[in-house]
C-alpha cells in the first residue's frame, strides 16, 4: 500500500498477475477451509506456510497456525514429552516467521506470532537478539523491532545498563536514530528512578547526557531526533516542586467587602474593594504549575470569623478534573460579624503534604498567605445592587492611572507583595549553571548554522533562565532581556512560516510575561474606568492588552486582581487561563478569532462577569469545532455531564444545536452581552439567550424583554 | 489551488468495490471489512454514499459476524476487534446499528479487556492501544461503554503515554503518529484529554509538517497522505491545528490524486489505494475544504451520522 509507483501496467505484467492472484486466492481459501475444518495435517500445514510466507498479513492463517501447533504439541504429550520435537515444532514457527518477515518486516501478525512461540519458552533468545540485530540494520527505525527487543530483554533479565549502552550503539552509528533517543530516554528514566548503582547522581548522569546530545546537535543541527532529546534533558533539569506563585487577596492587602457599589466610605476606607451581595469573596490559589490535592486538609483558613469551616477548593481548569494551576474557594462572613470589623485571614498553603504536580513532585515547602476582611456597616438602606448602567467602554470615561493616583498604589503593592515562605525555595545551582552552559553553546552553534529548532531551543533556555531568575535566588544576576527572546521568535516566524501561529502562541506568552514583570510596563497597561452617566458607581481598574496581536494567554497570575478587562482587536483563538481571573466583572473580547461557544468555556466560572462582548469573531464560521472534546459536551462521555438540556429546549427540536450556547451560558448572570457579527447569531439564538438569562438586560444593545 | 477530482474518486473506488479478482482485492480479501469502511466513508463525505447498494454491503457485512459478536474482515475470516469497529461504522453510516445485537458485539468487545487495562485485539492475545481506541469507539457508537472498566482503559493509555508527549502502541513504544491519533481520541470520547500536554505534544505533531507541506508519521520520515488524518485530528482534538500550515497541506494532498483514473496515493505519483483515498478526502474535509461533509476527528464518522447514531437513545 505504501511506496509503489504509479505506472499503469503492460498487458503480460497484468496476465502474470491475475496469475499469481488465483494462485493466492487458491492458497486462502484452502488454509480457510483447513481452518474451518480443523485440518492439522503436515501438507496443510505446510500450504498455511506458503500463503503466511507470501502474505503475511492473512491473520487467519497465523490464528490457523497457532491451533495446529497446540495440535502438534498436544499430540505430543500424549506420546510422552520429547522436548526436542516441541523444539523443532517450535523453530519451524520461527523459520516461517523470518521468512513472512523478509517479505514484510512490518507485519503485525508475524511479529506477534514469533512473541507467542517465545512466550512458550522453549526458544533461544541469543538467537532472537542475532535476529534482531540483522532487522535494526535493515531499518533502525523500526519500531516492531524496537518492541520485540523490549519484550526478549524482559523475557532475558537483561539489565537496563546493557540496555542503555546497546543505545549508545544504535546512536553512534547514526545520530538520526530517534528511536534509539526515544528507548535512552526511557531506560534511562527507570535507571534514576530507581537509583540504581551509578545512577543516584541525577547531576552528573544529565551531564553527561548533554555532552553526549550535544555530539549530535553539532554534527546534524538540522536533525531533528537530537533537539528532541534535548528538549527532555532541558524538561529534566527544569523539574522542580510546584509553587504559589501568587493569590487573591493578595498577602498583606486589606480587602474592603462592601455590599453594594456604594462610594460613602470610599474615601477613608482601604481599597482593594469588592462587591458581594452575599458577603462572599473569592480566595485564589495560584501556582506554578497544574497540581491536584488542594483540599482543606492541605489548605488551611483561619480566620476567627471562620472556625472550624470546611471549605470546598475547586480547580479552576478548563474541565473540572484533572490538575490545574488556580484554584478557588469562597470565604462568607456571617451576618453576626460586626460592621467595619477587620477581620485576619491566615491562609497556609501546603499545610500537609498532598498537593502534588502532574509530573509527580509534591508541594512540600508551606507557605503563608495573610490578609484583613473589612466587613462594611450593615446599613439598610442600601439601594438594588448595582445600578442598570452600561458599560460603554467609550475613551472619554477611560483615564489612565497616574503615577501618583490610587490606583497606581494598589497595584504596587499588588506587585511587590512577597508571599512568606517558611523557607525560601531555592532554585538548585546545578540547575542554573546547566541552563547558562547551553545557553553558552546554543548561542555557538546558531552563530555558524542558521538552525530553526536550535533557535527555538535558545528562545526556550531563556525563558528557563528567568524563570529560574524569578523563583528567587539573587546571585543568578539579572533576567534576560525580552526582547532578544521576542526578536528570536520573530526570526523563527521568516525562517519557518508554515509554524508561524505556534510562534505566534509563544511570542505572545513572552510578551505578556514581560509586559507584567514589573509594575512599570504594567502600569503602562493600567486605566480608570468611570461611566459618566453613573457618578455614584465604583470605578473599575481597568486593564488593557487590545491590539497587541496576542494568540494566546499567559501570565495570568499577575492579573487575579482586574476586574475590567480589555482583550479586543487581538488575534485570540483560545482564552485558557482566563477562568482565573474570578473578579472579572467587564470583559471585553471582541475583534479576535474565536471560532466557538465552546472557545469561551473558561468564562463558565466567572461568577461576577456581568458584561461581555464578544462582538466580530468567528462562531458559528467554522464546520470544525476544535475545542469540542477539550470541554464537557454530550459527545464526551465524562462523568459528571450535568445535562438538563433536554428539558429545557424540549419546545424547539432546533435549539438541541446550541447545546454549547447552554453550557457556557446558562450559569452566568450576564446583564450585558453583544454578539452581533458572528455567523451564528440570529433572532432565534437572540431569542434563547434572553430566556436562558433572566438577568439579561441588554442584548447588542437592544433592551431583552 | 489545485481541483479535487470528485467525479473521479468516486468512480474509482466504485470501481474497487467491484473488483475482487485483481491481485490487489485478493491479497487483501482479509482486511475487506476495513476496505468497505474506507470506501463508504469517503463516499459518505462526497455526498455520493447513494451510489452504493446499501441492502448488499449491510447484507455481506453481517455475515462476516461470528457468534461471539466479533466481526472477521471478510467471511469466514476469523473475528477480530479492528474488524468489527469498520463493521459497527458501516452500519452506522447507514443508519442501520439496529440490524445488530448490540449486547452481542458489546459483551464481544468487553471481553478483550484485560485486568491492567489494556486491550486485546483478539483471544490471541496481542496488545495494542490501537485495539483501545477501537473499543471504546465501538461501545461509544453503540452507547454501552458501561460495559468495560474505562477508568483503567484510560489508565492504560495514559501508561503509553512518552516523554516526548506522544504515544506508542504500548508502554515504553515510541510515539508514532497513529498510535497518537488512538490514544488522543480514545481520550476525547471518555473525556480525558486532561492527560495530554496539549503544549509538548502539538509541537512534537506539528513539526511532523515537511517542507513539502506533507505530515509525517514521526521525526525524520517521509510525508504521507495516512498522516493528514492521524495527525490532523489528533491536532484538532487538542486544539493545536492551527500551528501547522492548512493551506499547504490542502495542496499536499491534492497533489496525491491521480488526476486520471481516480484515488489518492500515499505520495504524489505513487500508485493509489482506497486507504489512502480515504485518508486524504478526510483529510481534506478537516481542513475545511468547500464541498465536503464535515467528519468528526475523534469518531471519524461524518458529523451527521454520529448525531443520528446518538439520537437513537436520546441526547446522551
Amino acid at each position: 500500500m505504501h511506496g509503489r509507483p504509479r505506472i499503469a501496467p503492460t498487458k503480460e505484467e497484468q496476465e502474470a498477475s491475475s496469475l499469481r492472484a488465483a494462485k493466492l486466492r487458491d492458497l486462502q481459501s484452502q488454509v480457510l477451509n483447513f481452518h474451518h475444518n480443523k485440518i492439522y495435517t503436515k501438507e496443510a500445514v505446510e500450504i498455511s506456510a506458503k500463503l503466511l510466507e507470501s502474505n503475511p498479513e492473512h491473520y487467519t492463517g497465523w490464528n490457523y497456525r497457532k491451533l495446529a501447533v497446540q495440535y502438534l504439541l498436544d499430540q505430543q504429550s500424549e506420546n510422552g514429552v520429547d522436548s526436542n520435537s516441541i523444539q523443532s515444532i517450535l523453530d519451524e514457527e520461527l523459520r516461517i516467521v523470518e521468512n513472512a518477515l523478509k517479505k514484510n518486516f512490518k507485519s503485525y501478525g508475524a511479529w506477534h506470532h514469533r512473541k507467542w512461540v517465545l512466550s512458550k519458552g522453549h526458544s533461544s533468545t541469543d538467537r532472537e537478539l542475532r535476529l534482531l540485530g540483522k532487522f535494526q540494520k535493515l531499518d533502525a527505525r523500526n519500531f516492531h523491532a524496537w518492541n520485540y527487543r523490549r519484550f526478549i530483554a524482559g523475557l532475558r533479565k537483561i539489565p537496563d545498563e546493557e540496555e542503555l549502552q546497546y543505545t549508545t550503539d544504535m546512536i553512534y552509528d547514526n545520530f538520526s536514530n530517534y528511536s534509539a533517543w526515544h528507548n535512552r530516554s526511557v531506560i534511562l528514566s527507570i535507571l534514576l528512578g530507581k537509583r540504581e548503582k551509578g545512577y543516584h547522581d541525577k547531576e552528573r548522569v544529565f551531564g553527561e547526557e548533554y555532552e553526549f546530545v550535544r555530539n549530535a546537535l553539532f554534527t546534524d543541527p538540522d536533525d531533528q531526533s537530537g533537539w528532541f532529546y534535548h528538549l527532555w534533558l532541558l524538561d529534566q533539569t527544569l523539574k522542580r516542586e510546584p509553587v504559589l506563585l501568587s493569590s487573591w487577596p493578595p498577602h498583606g492587602s486589606n480587602l474592603c467587602l462592601s455590599v453594594d457599589g456604594s462610594l460613602n466610605d470610599r474615601q477613608t476606607l482601604p481599597v482593594p474593594h469588592f462587591q458581594s451581595k452575599a458577603r462572599t469573596f473569592p480566595l485564589i490559589l495560584y501556582f506554578s504549575e497544574g497540581v491536584e490535592g488542594v483540599s482543606s486538609s492541605t489548605v488551611t483558613v483561619e480566620s476567627k470569623c471562620h472556625a472550624g469551616d470546611d471549605f470546598t477548593w475547586m480547580p479552576l481548569s478548563a474541565n473540572k478534573f484533572g490538575f490545574s494551576q488556580a484554584w478557588l474557594t469562597y470565604l462568607k462572613f456571617p451576618n453576626e460579624v460586626h460592621s467595619l470589623e477587620a477581620c485576619p485571614v491566615k491562609v497556609t498553603v501546603a499545610h500537609a503534604a498532598g498537593i502534588t504536580s502532574s509530573s509527580g513532585m509534591p508541594c512540600s515547602q508551606s507557605c503563608h498567605i495573610s490578609f484583613t476582611v473589612i466587613v462594611p456597616s450593615d446599613d439598610r438602606q442600601h439601594s438594588e445592587l448595582q445600578t442598570t448602567h452600561r458599560i460603554s467602554w467609550k475613551e472619554e470615561n477611560i483615564r489612565s492611572c497616574t503615577t501618583q493616583s490610587l490606583e497606581a498604589d494598589i497595584l504596587r503593592s499588588l506587585c511587590e507583595l512577597e508571599i512568606t515562605k517558611e523557607n525560601k525555595p531555592t532554585t538548585p545551582k546545578w540547575s542554573m549553571e546547566t541552563i547558562s552552559n547551553e545557553i553558552a553553546h546554543c548561542q555557538e552553534l546558531l552563530s555558524t548554522t542558521n538552525c530553526k529548532i536550535g533557535k527555538l531551543t535558545l528562545a526556550r533556555l531563556l525563558m528557563a533562565r528567568n524563570a529560574l531568575i524569578s523563583y528567587g535566588n539573587p546571585h543568578f544576576g539579572t533576567e534576560a532581556n525580552y526582547e532578544d527572546v521576542l526578536a528570536l521568535y520573530r526570526d523563527l516566524m521568516k525562517m519557518d512560516p508554515a509554524h508561524i501561529c505556534y510562534y505566534e502562541d509563544e511570542y505572545s506568552l513572552v510578551l505578556l510575561k514581560q509586559l507584567t514583570s514589573n509594575v512599570g510596563s504594567l502600569m503602562k497597561h493600567c486605566y480608570q474606568y468611570q461611566e459618566s452617566s453613573s457618578p455614584s458607581m465604583n470605578p473599575y481598574l481597568c486593564v488593557r492588552l487590545n491590539g497587541l496581536s496576542l494568540s494566546r494567554l499567559g501570565s495570568m497570575e499577575q492579573l487575579l486582581w482586574v476586574q475590567m478587562l480589555d482583550l479586543s482587536h487581538n488575534k485570540l483563538r483560545t482564552i485558557e487561563g482566563l477562568e482565573a481571573l474570578q473578579l472579572l466583572s467587564c470583559l471585553k473580547l471582541n475583534n479576535n478569532r474565536l471560532c466557538s461557544f465552546t472557545a469561551l468555556e473558561p468564562l463558565k466560572t466567572l461568577k461576577s462577569l456581568e458584561a461581555l462582548d464578544i462582538s466580530y469573531n468567528e462562531i458559528g464560521a467554522h464546520s470544525i469545532d476544535t475545542r469540542r472534546y477539550l470541554c464537557s459536551s454530550p459527545l464526551t462521555h465524562a462523568v459528571g455531564n450535568d445535562w438538563n438540556f433536554k428539558k429545557f429546549t424540549d419546545e424547539d427540536v432546533k435549539l438541541k444545536d446550541h447545546w454549547d450556547a447552554y453550557l457556557l451560558f446558562k450559569d452566568l448572570n450576564l446583564r450585558q452581552l453583544e454578539i452581533t457579527g458572528n455567523a451564528v447569531v440570529n433572532d432565534r439564538l437572540k431569542a434563547f439567550l434572553c430566556k436562558l438569562m433572566p438577568s439579561l438586560k441588554r442584548l447588542n444593545g437592544e433592551k431583552c424583554c | 489551488m489545485a481541483e479535487l477530482m470528485t467525479e473521479k474518486h468516486v468512480k474509482y473506488i466504485l470501481s474497487v468495490e467491484k473488483k475482487k479478482d485483481d491481485f490487489e482485492s485478493v491479497v487483501m480479501e482479509h482486511l475487506r471489512v476495513n476496505g468497505a469502511y474506507w470506501g463508504l466513508t469517503t463516499l459518505d463525505i462526497l455526498g455520493k454514499l447513494d451510489a452504493v447498494d446499501q441492502d448488499e454491503v449491510v447484507s455481506w457485512i453481517m455475515q462476516c459476524q461470528h457468534e461471539s459478536g466479533g466481526f472477521g474482515g471478510n467471511i469466514g475470516h476469523d473475528p477480530h476487534i479492528l474488524y468489527t469497529l469498520s463493521a459497527i461504522q458501516v452500519l452506522a453510516l447507514f443508519d442501520k446499528i439496529d440490524v445488530l445485537d448490540v449486547e452481542n458485539v458489546a459483551n464481544y468487545i468487553a471481553s478483550l479487556q484485560n485486568e491492567d487495562g489494556s486491550f486485546s485485539g483478539d483471544m490471541w492475545g496481542e496488545i495494542d492501544t490501537r485495539f483501545s481506541y477501537i473499543a471504546i469507539c465501538s461501545l461509544a457508537l453503540l452507547h454501552r461503554l458501561d460495559k468495560i472498566n474505562v477508568e483503567r482503559a484510560v489508565k492504560y493509555i495514559v501508561s503509553c503515554k512518552n516523554l516526548d508527549g506522544g504515544f506508542g502502541c504500548t508502554p515504553g513504544a515510541e510515539s508514532h503518529a497513529g498510535q497518537i491519533f488512538c490514544c488522543v481520541g480514545a481520550l476525547a470520547i471518555t473525556g480525558s484529554l486532561h492527560h495530554v500536554d496539549k503544549d509538548l505534544l502539538g509541537w512534537w505533531l506539528c513539526e511532523r509538517q515537511v517542507k513539502s507541506g506533507g505530515l509525517n508519521g514521526r521525526p525524520e520520515k517521509l510525508p504521507d497522505v495516512c498522516y493528514s488524518w492521524w495527525v490532523l485530528s489528533s491536532l484538532i482534538m487538542i486544539d493545536r491545528v492551527h500551528w501547522i500550515d492548512k493551506g499547504k497541506l490542502v495542496n499536499f494532498i491534492l497533489d496525491c490524486q491521480d488526476k486520471e483514473n481516480g484515488g489518492i496515493s500515499d505520495r504524489p505519483d505513487d500508485a493509489v489505494d482506497v486507504f489512502h483515498t480515504y485518508f486524504g478526502v478526510a483529510g481534506l474535509s478537516l481542513l475545511e475544504f468547500p464541498g465536503l461533509k464535515a467528519i468528526d476527528p475523534a469518531y471519524a464518522l461524518p458529523v451527521d451520522v454520529f448525531a443520528a447514531a446518538s439520537n437513537h437513545d436520546g441526547m446522551n
